[in-house]
This record gives structure tokens, C-alpha cells and sequence, in this order.
């Protein structure tokens, strides 16, 4: 660091390192290095010596022990004769399982409730305003304790099933100890086939999207539209029939599996699915670009699925013994945990997502409109590229936020990192000073990532300057 | 939440400590002149508080009772409570003086976690609790139950070891204290709730109507509970076996809280001799100890002797209803057993 020694001037004197601006203020920089550098060493060394006058080491072998505990939910392998570190592995995997659900949901529900705040029908602006402003203003925890107690004391304990006079239990069955919703089985090799090929539809729909734009750009053509009325009024009629049936289907699946019989609701019902119908054939039928995706999106997989003479089939959970068995369950505390951290979150990224929207002027539209874009392309190609600037920024301190408040989920009993690594484990080794070192780098490290990978895309989307 | 607090204390712990080992434990609680004693957070007939917002319970009455023997004054306790988790952090930490919170006697937690165990208060087994209504006569026939357990015991071992040496599976539901344990039991968010067979009957106590829930006759583990401090500090540790002690001898000689008063204003030669070392009318005992010649007449007299103690806590007149059981002196049939005082 001496810089002072490598210039070599002759007449450096000593105290030229206080009095001589060139020096000054690195020779401060060196001193307050040192002085921090000293007193973390105070700092670790003090604990170090502490330790070992408590008679405890440093010692991170009790990750090979067993560790003798069980753990519910587990996304890998794991019994109570695995080693600590399995359990923290199971409880690591909780973690990024319960962030990445809780990021996902997060940002939907922001999005929807950020463009709502900013819509024009008061009713729904205020409904919204109401929403950001219960969930930001409320501790995460109260929320977590609120909609666990929702769950557990409203909803019937599986015991309510049993017997003839038991509630019939349907597809999905929502108990206070959790909810069970059909499994996929995917023990057959046509199931794998069926998998593929929806896969390979949607890498085409990316694929095709990148060559459309490709093309705009190489030639100023858009994919042709096919906007007379014609086409139109036939997708519409298609879109109409295609939902009514859809939702003729679906209607009767659920009153089946739920044992429903609601004659009030069907037609309103079949109503809706024949709306929605028609807004989804239009919108593909808006434009050649649109109306291929969806066909090359469902077309293959139906067929394949179809052809393979439906290889896929489904799991509903039983009763059985005290729980019911089969299915997917989703527990109680991931529930609990889950609609917390999103419904808190996305009230925070709802917020920067108004932000970012009214961060650009109604100038832009205005422009963009006298030039011709539909209000769609005005939004894709003027709005949102200038408004993500503005968003994405705090939206990666907002994941950070949520990943590490999902260390919460003790209170609930979700096991994550917090609970085994943190929690139980540290508990019945006594190692808090290791238990708490490696929890802190799995936070830091999951954190980093989160940031970088954000920090990416955020360079992607950023302004750039020429 | 719990990570800052752990956190804090593991700081609290890197800081402090040098501080708390430059003096004995005694001479920082005489100085300090209040006792903090680690409870439970809230267990009925062990540590509750009653309508005066008073802790009360079989626990918190050590506490007092080590209180008057140092202090002379059974009031001079700052009571800390803990959970299953925070309890042994508290306790390293110097937070607490000493934990008496129905903790379990094992060996690692002797050896490794460096705690010193000072005897049994109660000598205990973990149980099952289940509604009778699920039709459950015996704990083997839970395969498939969803159990709540409070995190940070040795319950939480005991149950895995139990399920897997008889091939069942369970759906374990961790929770950090008793007062949750029971919210989701009573939801019914759990089939099971196991702890403490003592801690079962004291949380049944306080259920609108215990009697639709039932103990199951199965008794998994060896729970021998007792007061803990920290290694290294011989002295306190001392203090703290032998007021438990001399509670346990009292029962013994027949001395209770209200005729300790008259029998320590006796001369040596109308006593039982051992009577009289205890009472500090004959020998130096509380000298050797470091307290008061007269710390056990205050210790007493301030709560009763072990018997007195569990009658008002845990007897079969409150709503608990424990019987003594192995928890009786040696000579009426338990395992209760005090070494001699001399």
C-alpha cells in the first residue's frame, strides 16, 4: 500500500504523510484498515477464548453424526439415522423450495396489484390500496400466525372424513393439517414421451418467438395480422364452443369429485368458460404470431397424449389410517407460510411496480400511439421497456427480503434451514457458534446469487447508453 | 425472530462471558442481589403464573427456595423464561444462574453441552396424549399419526427412536412451546401429543374437558428432571444440590414449613442430630457452602419440603394429579433418595 515509498520522490520526509495532501488521505485509509483488521481480531480471538473457557471447541464433526431427529417434509431422502448435514440439506432445500414458490407468487400478485392501484374504476383502486397497505403495515409474523390459525381451526381435521357420515372427501381435500391435491403418475415410458413433447412445444414457442422478432428486425414486417372480420367472427364462434365445451367438462369433474350439486351456478358458470373462450381465440387470432403459439403450445401434446392412449394418470389422495395417503400434500405450515410471505411481499413489489409505471411520462403513450402501436405494442415495446428499469432494481431487494424472512417459518413449524440447521440441530449438538456460521454463508450465498442472476437480467433491461 | 435472538446471545455469549468468569457465580448473584433463574415458559403445576401474575409452580419453587438460602428472602428472583430451544444458550451465556425447567438428565448434555446436573426434582417418562375418541388404546397402534412435539427436547429423540424401533412412521409437527403445542392439539391439527408423561397430565389439567383425552399406558423413555448450571463453577453447583437436598432430607425428618421455625429454635440435644446440621443448630454446614448458617430453615420455610412442594403443585388435590409414584421417598416405596447431611 505504500505508494509513498514506490514514487521515490528525494525530498519525502516523514511527516509529509500528515501534512501533504498527496499522501494524506491513503495514510488515514492505511490507518483505519488497521484499526478495523485489529479489532475484528480482538473481536474473534475474544470468542475463540471464550469459547474454550467454556470448556467448548470449534468443531464442525458433528455434521457426520447421526442426527437422530425427524424431519416432515422432505424433498430428498431422509431418515432420523441420516448425518446432520443431510438434515440441513433437507432443511436448505425447504428453504429455496418456499423462496422460489414465494417469489413466484409474489411478483403475480404484485403485478395484478400494482396496474390495479392505477386503474380508473375507484372501487378496485381503493380495494388494492387497502391490500399494500394492511400488508405492509403489518409485521410478516402476525400474518404467518393469522393465516396459520385460519388454517388450522377452520378448515375440518382429516377425523371429520372418516365414517359414513364423515364429510365425502373429493379430488382436492383442504384439512387443517394441510392440502391434498391429485398426483401426476409418471411411472411409464409413454408418460415420459408426453413429457417431452410438451417440453419441445414450449422450447418452439420460444424458439419461434426469437425468430419473429429476428425477422421484424431484419426486414421492419410484422408476422402478417389476421385482423379482418371474417377471421375474427370464426374465432370467436371456435372460441365460444371451444370454452362452453371446456367448461362443460370441467364443471362436471368438480361437481363430481366435490360432490356438488349446484344447478344455480352452472350456467353462470358455463357463461364465464364460454366468455373466456372467445378472448382466447381472439387474442390468437389478432395476429399469425399469437395463433401459432397456441397451436404449437396444446396441438402436439394433445395429440401425443391422445395417441398414447392418455399415459398419464392421476393419484387421489385417501384416507387412510389417521391421514390421508397419495397425492400431492402441501402441509398446513407450507401453506400458511407460503400465502403469508407472497400476500406481504407482493404488497412491497405492487408499490415499485406503480412506481415504475408512473415513472414513465404519458408523453411516451401519447408518441407512440400518434405512431400508429395499439395500446399492447405501446405497453411491450414504450411502457414496460422504460418501466422495468425502474423496477427491477428494488425488486431484487425484495426477493432478498423474502428469502430471508422465509427463516420465519419456525414459528409455523416449517422445517428450513432456520429449523434443522439452526433449529434442532443446534439445539441437540450445542454447537451454536458452527450452526450459526454455516447458516449465515448458506443466507449469504443464496442471497449473492439471487442478486447476481437479478443483477443480470437488470443489465439486460437497463438503458443503454451509447 | 429466533435467529436474532440466538444470534444475540451467541454474540452476548462471545462478549460476556470473560466478564461473568472473572467472579464466581455466587459472588455475581450476592452482588447482583437477585437471583435469575431460568422457567419454563408456561407448563401448569411446574410453571405458570397465577392471578397475581406471580410465577408459581413445582419449578419456580426451587427457585425460591435457592433464592432464600442465599438471600434469606424468597423473593429476590428475576425469573427468565425459556423455551426448549433458548434454555441451555440462556444458561451458557451467564443470562440465568440456573435453569430449572423440567430439563432431562442425558449424558451429552452433561459432557458435551457442559452443563452440570445437580440431582432429580423429578424423575419422569415420556408419554402419549390422544383423544379418546380416536379409539387408541396403546401407543403402537399410532403408525401413520401426525404427533406435535416441542422442538429442542429430548422428546423429540425419544420419538424417533420409539417409531423406528418398532417400524412405524410418523408425521412429526415441531413446535417451541407447550401453550402452541396444546392450540394445535386441540384443532386437531395433531393426533398425538407427546411430552413429559407429568407435562401431559399438566397440560390434560387445563383443557375445558380433560376427560375426553386420555394418556396412553406406554411410557417410551427415562426423563429424570432436574436443576442445571453451567460447568465450572463447583461452588454454585453446591448450593444448588444441596438446597434440593435438604428440601428432600426435610421430607425425610418430618420437617415442614411450619414447625422448621420452632424445631431451628431447639437446642442440638432435644434434635435428631442430622436434624440439627441441617437446621444449622450443630456444626458449620452453611459455612462449608459459603451461605448462612440458617440457609435451610430459610429455604423451608419459605416453601415447604419436597413433599409440601409436589402436594401443592402436582398432588393429587390439584388439577394436575400426579401421585407420587417413583417421585416417593426411598422408604415409601419410590426412588427418591437424598445423601446424608453431615
Amino acid at each position: 500500500m505504500s505508494v509513498a515509498a514506490g514514487q521515490q520522490e528525494p525530498s519525502f520526509r516523514i511527516d509529509m504523510l500528515w501534512t501533504d495532501e498527496r499522501y494524506r488521505s491513503l495514510f488515514i485509509q492505511v490507518i483505519a484498515m488497521m484499526a478495523i483488521m485489529l479489532g475484528f481480531a480482538w473481536l474473534v480471538n475474544n470468542a475463540i477464548q471464550n469459547l474454550s473457557d467454556l470448556g467448548k471447541d470449534f468443531d464442525f464433526g458433528f455434521l457426520w453424526q447421526p442426527a437422530n431427529y425427524d424431519i416432515n417434509q422432505r424433498l430428498i431422502e431422509y431418515t432420523s439415522r441420516d448425518t446432520n448435514a443431510r438434515a440441513a440439506v433437507v432443511g436448505i432445500l425447504n428453504t429455496l423450495l418456499i423462496a422460489a414458490m414465494g417469489c413466484i407468487a409474489a411478483t403475480l400478485l404484485g403485478v395484478i396489484a400494482g396496474v390495479l392501484r392505477l386503474s380508473k374504476n375507484w372501487i378496485v383502486a381503493q380495494l388494492m390500496r387497502v391490500y399494500v397497505e394492511g400488508f405492509r403495515n403489518v409485521p410478516l409474523l402476525i400474518w404467518i400466525l393469522l393465516i396459520m390459525a385460519v388454517v388450522n381451526e377452520s378448515l375440518p381435521s382429516p377425523r371429520a372424513f372418516r365414517g359414513e357420515d364423515g364429510i365425502e372427501a373429493g379430488a382436492i381435500v383442504l384439512t387443517n393439517r394441510g392440502f391434498y391435491v391429485p398426483a401426476p403418475i409418471l411411472d411409464n415410458f409413454g408418460a415420459y414421451i408426453v413429457l417431452v413433447v410438451a417440453a419441445l412445444s414450449l422450447i418452439g414457442v420460444f424458439l419461434l418467438r426469437r425468430w419473429s422478432t429476428a425477422y421484424q428486425a431484419k426486414t421492419g414486417e410484422l408476422l402478417p395480422p389476421m385482423s379482418n372480420t371474417a377471421t375474427i367472427g370464426v374465432a370467436s364462434l371456435a372460441g365460444a364452443a371451444g370454452g362452453f365445451i371446456l367448461g362443460l367438462l370441467l364443471f362436471g369433474l368438480i361437481a363430481t369429485q366435490f360432490s356438488i350439486s349446484a344447478p344455480a351456478i352452472f350456467w353462470p358458470a358455463m357463461l364465464a368458460s364460454a366468455l373466456m373462450g372467445v378472448l382466447v381465440a381472439r387474442w390468437a387470432a389478432t395476429s399469425l404470431l399469437s395463433g401459432l403459439m397456441i397451436i404449437i403450445l396444446v396441438v402436439p401434446t394433445v395429440l401425443v397424449f391422445v395417441v398414447l392412449g392418455s399415459p398419464i394418470s392421476l393419484e387421489y389422495p385417501e384416507l387412510r389410517g389417521f391421514n390421508f395417503r397419495g397425492g400431492v400434500w402441501m402441509r398446513d405450515s407450507l401453506i400458511a407460510l407460503w400465502i403469508a410471505l407472497s400476500l406481504y411481499t407482493g404488497a412491497f413489489i405492487a408499490e415499485i411496480v406503480r412506481a415504475g409505471i408512473l415513472s414513465v411520462s404519458h408523453g411516451q403513450t401519447e408518441a407512440s400511439f400518434a405512431l400508429g402501436l395499439r395500446p399492447n405494442r405501446t405497453m411491450n415495446l414504450v411502457i414496460l421497456p422504460q418501466a422495468l428499469r425502474v423496477i427491477v432494481p428494488p425488486l431484487i431487494s425484495q426477493y432478498l427480503n423474502l428469502t430471508k424472512n422465509s427463516s420465519l417459518a419456525i414459528a409455523v413449524g416449517y422445517m428450513d434451514a432456520t429449523g434443522t440447521l439452526g433449529g434442532i440441530t443446534l439445539n441437540q449438538t450445542g454447537r451454536e457458534m458452527e450452526c450459526i456460521l454455516l447458516l449465515m454463508a448458506f443466507y449469504l450465498t443464496v442471497s449473492l446469487t439471487i442478486s447476481s442472476v437479478m443483477n443480470y437480467y437488470n443489465t439486460r433491461v437497463k438503458l443503454v447508453e451509447r | 425472530m429466533k435467529f436474532t435472538k440466538l444470534a444475540a446471545t451467541t454474540a452476548a455469549l462471545t462478549m460476556a462471558a470473560t466478564a461473568a468468569h472473572a467472579q464466581s457465580t455466587l459472588e455475581a448473584v450476592t452482588e447482583r442481589d437477585v437471583l435469575n433463574c431460568g422457567i419454563n415458559t408456561g407448563l401448569v403445576g411446574f410453571a405458570y403464573t397465577d392471578e397475581n401474575n406471580q410465577w408459581q409452580g413445582f419449578d419456580v419453587a426451587l427457585c425460591k427456595a435457592v433464592a432464600a438460602a442465599v438471600f434469606g428472602d424468597p423473593s429476590k428472583v428475576e425469573y427468565v423464561s425459556l423455551t426448549g430451544k433458548t434454555r441451555f444458550t440462556a444458561l451458557a451465556s451467564g443470562e440465568i444462574d440456573f435453569l430449572s425447567r423440567n430439563t432431562t438428565w442425558t449424558l451429552s448434555r452433561d459432557v458435551d453441552l457442559k452443563l452440570d446436573f445437580q440431582g432429580v426434582n423429578y424423575y419422569d417418562g415420556q408419554g402419549f396424549m390422544v383423544p379418546k375418541s380416536l379409539g387408541v388404546s396403546s401407543a403402537l397402534e399410532l403408525d401413520g399419526a401426525t404427533v406435535c412435539i416441542q422442538t429442542g427436547t429430548t422428546t423429540e429423540l425419544n420419538l424417533a427412536d420409539y417409531f423406528r424401533a418398532n417400524n412405524m412412521t410418523y408425521e412429526p409437527v415441531p413446535i417451541e412451546t407447550n401453550a402452541e403445542a396444546q392450540q394445535r392439539y386441540l384443532a386437531e391439527a395433531c393426533d398425538v401429543y407427546t411430552t413429559d408423561a407429568s407435562g401431559l397430565a399438566a397440560t390434560r389439567a387445563s383443557f375445558e374437558t380433560p376427560d375426553d383425552h386420555t394418556i396412553l399406558p406406554e411410557i417410551v423413555s427415562k426423563e429424570p428432571l432436574g436443576p442445571v448450571t453451567r460447568h465450572g463453577d463447583s461452588e454454585w453447583s453446591d448450593i444448588i444440590r444441596w438446597t434440593l437436598n435438604a428440601l428432600i432430607i426435610a421430607e425425610e425428618k418430618g420437617i415442614t414449613s411450619e414447625n422448621v421455625a420452632e424445631m431451628a429454635a431447639m437446642s442440638s440435644d432435644d434434635l435428631d442430630p442430622e436434624v440439627a446440621r441441617l437446621l444449622g443448630v450443630d456444626g458449620g454446614y452453611g459455612a462449608m457452602l459459603g451461605l448462612p448458617a440458617d440457609w435451610a430453615v430459610q429455604a423451608i420455610s419459605s416453601v415447604g419440603n419436597y413433599a409440601e412442594i409436589f402436594d401443592e403443585y402436582l398432588g393429587p388435590q390439584t388439577a394436575v394429579g400426579l401421585e407420587r409414584g417413583l417421585n416417593a421417598l426411598y422408604t415409601d416405596g419410590g426412588i427418591l433418595y437424598a445423601p446424608p447431611f453431615r
